[in-house]
């Protein structure tokens, strides 16, 4: 029982993929890739409500309801990752996120180009060396006998500190590492936003005798709040992701008690372990929550972004 | 800004002070670099009682002459370029006619087909499920499961989208009239004016893909297949638990520091030699891709 509307339609869709074939044979590839490794995953987190088998597959083990959420709620090292979650984000926030600002702020206030480019080439370098290395050279020079951080210590008169096995020490340094590898890189953002300050507005305050440090200030930042407000938002809807890759680099079982976070957690209980559908719950809860936070941040900076850029 | 050349004693002052912070800055940033690289050169002996600062002490090459003596070592960096090489490609290729599907205006479900690919960005069933998923695939331990399994980025596809959407419609006019098809118009004139937005999604694909451990290590047991990065990983893990490794404790020519620092030195030059490249399109892509939606 077609309606002649219903028809024509298909009419329509039939002389469509007639002559726009070619279109959907070039999106098939993406759609089936996205399908295979991102979504298929996706259905597969029913074993966080399963206990799971690997004979039994995906669909055959039976469920559990919420059984491993009950034990999730309750397991104290993974309260312990979820509070070290939180609070190395919080730190690496507070820390990390003025630095990129402070420095594009700086950058724009080099007047030689040639001093300007070098030293733009190497504070974006970091981001681009990977972890591995990263944490390499991080564990040399904390090293307790040979690293030179011990070394410019004693100069001082100052112990000898095996750094890397110190509960205390793990965040400063994590968190250390983590802005000398990205305040460089991230300044990009902000650089782009003062290049797009009108002229026209320094000319004036110029001809009005206004100082560089005046005009950073009155012109510059508030010209360039909007990017920063934006950046925050973002960086807030991410607090759950924390370069994971890094803590597991870095941590070793004497410092799980400050290092320990939500991901590192589940890549023990999973995949070391081997107790796929608890690691899973764990997975699904920081999903979920990681989801709700950047949906909000999206919103809330389309909201702002609308108001008070356009 | 020409009328930066009016400015007063104050002015003179701030931006003296400004360099100076800056140059504290780039030399912080640097200074690890040279330090691991002092120390690659430097003797075993040196390095152990923390005598490198700056410079390399006893300078020497037996690190690296150990480190390239280890047939592992040329395993993992074959392996580092196949794995880099090939995903590359096969990234571009799903990539490429994808994003150019998506900025069609007729492309039906449109809006359907972009959201697939943002929630991605914004969502994703996390570690344990990925990993069951690709040991169902039966793609542990495989060159083809890293190759295809991270070939594509929902940033990298919305990146290129939005450039390819940027492009006028009256570029492929004259080929359309010529009786051009999809594909000839997307190779003959999106892909040519594209090029800055291409290398910048191929950038970012070497980048990811010279430096990816983390599921390297997972999804790698078979040594054979293990890139460089896991090599890395493995020798500063092992090497620092075996305190006594040298190859004499009282004149040791290399330590465990110095190979490890010579490792650290030999994967990092690659990077080192593409990043001109990378450094000329990588700003244009990040402003890009920030564009989303």
């Amino acid at each position: 029982m077609s309606s002649p509307s219903t028809s024509s339609k298909l009419e329509r869709f039939g002389e469509h993929m007639r002559r726009e074939w070619q279109l959907y044979v070039m999106l098939l590839p993406l759609v089936i890739w996205l399908f295979v490794f991102l979504y298929k995953p996706m259905y597969g987190l029913q074993i966080a409500f399963k206990d799971y088998s690997i004979f039994r597959g995906v669909s055959g083990s039976p469920w559990v309801g919420f059984e491993h959420f009950e034990r999730l709620f309750t397991n104290d090292q993974f309260l312990r990752a979820l509070k070290n979650t939180v609070v190395i984000s919080f730190y690496s926030l507070v820390f990390g996120f003025p630095m990129p600002i402070i420095l594009a702020l700086m950058f724009n206030e080099v007047l030689n180009r040639m001093f300007k480019k070098t030293s733009q080439t190497i504070v974006y370098l970091p981001h681009f060396i990977s972890s591995v290395i990263i944490a390499g050279i991080v564990i040399t020079a904390f090293s307790p006998s040979a690293g030179i951080v011990n070394t410019v210590m004693g100069w001082f008169g100052l112990e000898p500190i095996y750094f890397l096995t110190k509960p205390e020490w793990f965040r400063p340094i994590f968190i250390g590492t983590g802005i000398w590898q990205e305040s460089g890189f991230q300044s990009i953002v902000y650089l782009a936003a003062i290049a797009g300050v009108s002229p026209t507005l320094y000319e004036s305050a110029v001809v009005d005798g206004a100082s560089r440090w005046q005009m950073m200030w009155k012109i510059t930042i508030p010209s360039i709040l909007p990017t920063i407000i934006i950046m925050l938002i973002i960086r807030i809807g991410n607090i759950l992701e924390v370069s994971f890759e890094m803590v597991i680099l870095l941590y070793q079982p004497a410092t799980y008690e400050t290092a320990d976070v939500v991901n590192s957690y589940i890549f023990r209980q999973g995949i070391q372990a081997g107790q796929y559908d608890f690691a899973a719950a764990a997975g699904l809860f920081n999903a979920v929550i990681a989801f709700a936070l950047v949906m909000a941040a999206n919103t809330i900076s389309k909201r702002y972004s609308r108001t008070s850029l356009w | 800004m020409t009328n930066m050349n009016l400015y007063s004693r104050g002015d003179k002052l701030f931006v003296i002070i400004n360099m100076v912070l800056i140059g504290l800055f780039t030399i912080s940033t640097l200074y690890p670099f040279i330090y691991i690289t002092s120390l690659a050169f430097s003797t075993g002996f040196e390095a152990r009682a923390g005598n490198v600062v700056l410079t390399p002490v006893g300078f020497t090459i037996e690190a690296f002459k150990y480190v390239l003596a280890d047939p592992q070592f040329w395993v993992s960096y074959k392996n580092t370029f196949i794995y880099t090489i090939g995903g590359t490609l096969m990234s571009l290729a799903f990539i490429i006619p994808g994003a150019y599907a998506l900025s069609r205006p007729q492309l039906y479900g449109r809006r359907f087909w972009n959201l697939l690919v943002a929630f991605t960005m914004w969502f994703n069933a996390g570690l344990i499920p990925f990993f069951l998923n690709m040991r169902d695939l039966g793609l542990l331990d495989s060159y083809f499961g890293i190759i295809i399994g991270f070939a594509v980025s929902g940033f990298n596809v919305i990146l290129l989208r939005n450039f390819f959407e940027s492009v006028p419609q009256s570029f492929e006019e004259a080929a359309r009239m010529d009786g051009a098809n999809e594909f000839q118009v997307l190779w003959k004139v999106y892909m040519p004016l594209s090029k800055p937005a291409i290398a910048t999604v191929a950038l970012f694909c070497i980048v990811s893909r010279w430096n990816g451990f983390f599921w390297a290590m997972i999804l790698l047991q078979d040594e054979d297949k293990i890139p460089l990065q896991v090599f890395l990983r493995h020798t500063i893990s092992t090497l620092s638990d075996d305190q006594e490794f040298g190859n004499s404790l009282l004149d040791a020519s290399y330590s465990f520091e110095t190979v490890s620092a010579a490792i650290i030195v030999c994967s990092i030059i690659p990077v080192l030699i593409i990043y001109p490249f990378i450094q000329k399109y990588f700003e244009k892509g990040i402003l890009l891709g920030g564009v989303k939606e």
